[in-house]
């Protein structure tokens, strides 16, 4: 951790987030923030005869809502970068058929969400493409088969487990229009302090989390102070709890400004144990809670760190530890960035 | 610190940091739930001797045993058995009702892959471990009892 530097890149010519989706299942349509989510399933099939397909439709809602958000027409979208959970992202690709866009598949686990905007903002910001949209999704039913039992096996979940989010998101970036500017991103890199337990991600993803936000904060010469809001992807309440010991082992103090989407999604006494987990779970509150808090000005500067476990369902039957990742975007108010621009410049006029 | 000596601390620091759990109310409600399915299961059994009084005690047990089964499938079926599951624990696995829970729920789940390739052969992705153990270990008690 200790050659951190170079992990960040900063993005000049404002990549903004023009509009964004959020939808999610029932489950966490009842959570702590379902006055904020765009819309909310009635039922995990969504209309469809496998959960697979209900999270490609899940997936094409969120791209074709986002679009609608941000007043383009589909017609304007000109790349959708895309990732999700299941064995080769069908789920992404598999949406990406019903858009006359080119598309390119992402995978970063449970990272997705920053790791699609981290890619597209430097797109946006380079001038390649316009109206780029970043999109994930997971669901709840397709996750449990994949990784690990049958919904209706009569099993107890360990204490230490998660739930997997049932939801999609979707950011629609750009450099014209009016959004949040995408300022910042740290790319992560892959660590394995050797769990290999699967029922125990929050554990598995803190140290990836800890050695992007050490690098975030190094490059950047920030302290977690700066920000509003600091939140990881799908820690939990124990990963969440690593993660605060591990910053301090490392002389930053994670203030009350830090939180998890993975402990807010849900409320209290839906038992979920240690919070909320997949691609979705920060996708929708990022493109629910924040954006929304970021636009009505409660939040000026978030550092949004989503973090995710790169295991197979192979890797885990053979005995290997997990590696996990985390990549960080920062998102500022567009009133906070060109605050803060101008401030620089005053600062340098003031010097000459 | 080699990596070795890093991984070994970090896992003993998160076993540290994992509440631990209690098992008195996981054994209590293992204790009376899975107390309970014999109970009924002792019920079914009787009432079988009392209403076929020519009925063998050896046949009264096959039909509980069915009855049984049957339950925990049509509960399985209904997505009723794994929310007792959650807090019967042991109290439900331990009964046959666990092992047809165990073959109800992937054949549930996996017939959108089809009926052979899906329902049929992922039925015993579970209990298939099981079957074979249960095989192998009568095996060997056939064979010391054979020796005798």
């Amino acid at each position: 951790m200790s050659d951190s530097k170079y992990q960040t890149i900063y993005f000049k010519n404002k990549p903004k987030i023009i509009g964004f989706y959020s939808i999610v299942g029932p489950k966490e349509g009842k959570g702590s923030l379902k006055e904020y989510f765009d819309y909310i399933m009635k039922d995990d099939l969504f209309g469809e005869k496998t959960y697979e397909k209900a999270e490609r439709k899940m997936v094409e809602q969120a791209v074709m809502g986002a679009v609608y958000n941000a007043n383009i027409t589909p017609k304007e979208l000109q790349l959708f970068l895309s990732g999700d959970l299941l064995n080769q992202i069908v789920t992404s690709s598999f949406a990406a058929r019903s858009f006359d866009v080119p598309y390119v598949g992402l995978f970063g686990a449970c990272s997705t969400m920053a790791e699609s905007l981290a890619v597209g903002a430097s797109l946006v910001n380079a001038g390649y493409f316009n109206n780029v949209a970043c999109s994930t999704a997971s669901h709840f039913s397709t996750a449990e088969r994949q990784f690990r039992y049958p919904l209706e096996l009569g099993n107890q979940r360990p204490p230490t487990s998660q739930w997997t989010v049932t939801g999609a998101g979707c950011c629609i970036l750009s450099n014209k229009g009016d959004g949040p500017v995408i300022t910042s991103a740290t790319f992560g890199k892959v660590t394995d302090f050797g769990i290999n337990d699967v029922n125990n991600m929050g554990s598995v993803m803190a140290p990836g989390a800890a050695s992007t936000l050490i690098a975030h904060f190094n490059d950047t010469n920030t302290t977690p102070d700066d920000y509003d809001l600091i939140v990881t992807g799908d820690l939990g309440k124990l990963g969440s709890e690593i993660l605060i010991d591990l910053m301090e082992d490392h002389g930053f103090k994670m203030g009350v400004n830090y939180n998890d989407c993975g402990q807010i999604i849900y409320n209290g006494k839906q038992s979920v144990l240690m919070g909320g987990s997949g691609c979705g779970c920060s996708a929708t509150v990022l493109n629910s809670y924040i954006l929304k808090k970021i636009k009505n000005g409660e939040y000026k500067k978030v550092l949004f760190v989503a973090t995710g476990a790169l295991l197979s369902a192979t890797s885990t039957q053979q005995g290997d530890t997990i590696p996990g990742i985390a990549h960080a975007v920062v998102i500022e108010s567009q009133e906070n960035f060109d605050n803060s621009k101008k401030n620089v410049k005053s600062k340098k006029r003031s010097k000459k | 610190m080699t990596e070795i000596e890093r991984n070994e601390r970090y896992n003993k620091y998160v076993e540290a940091k994992i509440a631990k759990t209690h098992a008195w109310p996981s054994l209590f409600n293992a204790f009376w739930i899975g107390g309970f399915i014999c109970v009924l299961g002792q019920i079914f059994n009787d009432l079988l001797l009392i209403w076929f009084p020519t009925m063998a005690t050896q046949s009264a047990w096959t039909f509980t045993l069915i009855f049984l089964i049957f339950l925990a499938s049509f509960l399985t079926g209904l997505g009723v058995f794994d929310k007792i599951a959650v807090y019967a624990g042991a109290g439900t696995i331990v009964p046959i009702t666990g092992f047809s829970n165990s073959i109800a729920s992937p054949a549930m789940e996996f017939k959108n892959e089809g009926i052979v390739f899906g329902m049929c052969a992922k039925m015993f992705v579970i209990a298939g471990p099981v079957i074979v153990f249960g095989t192998v270990a009568s095996m060997i008690v056939g064979l010391i009892y054979l020796f005798l």
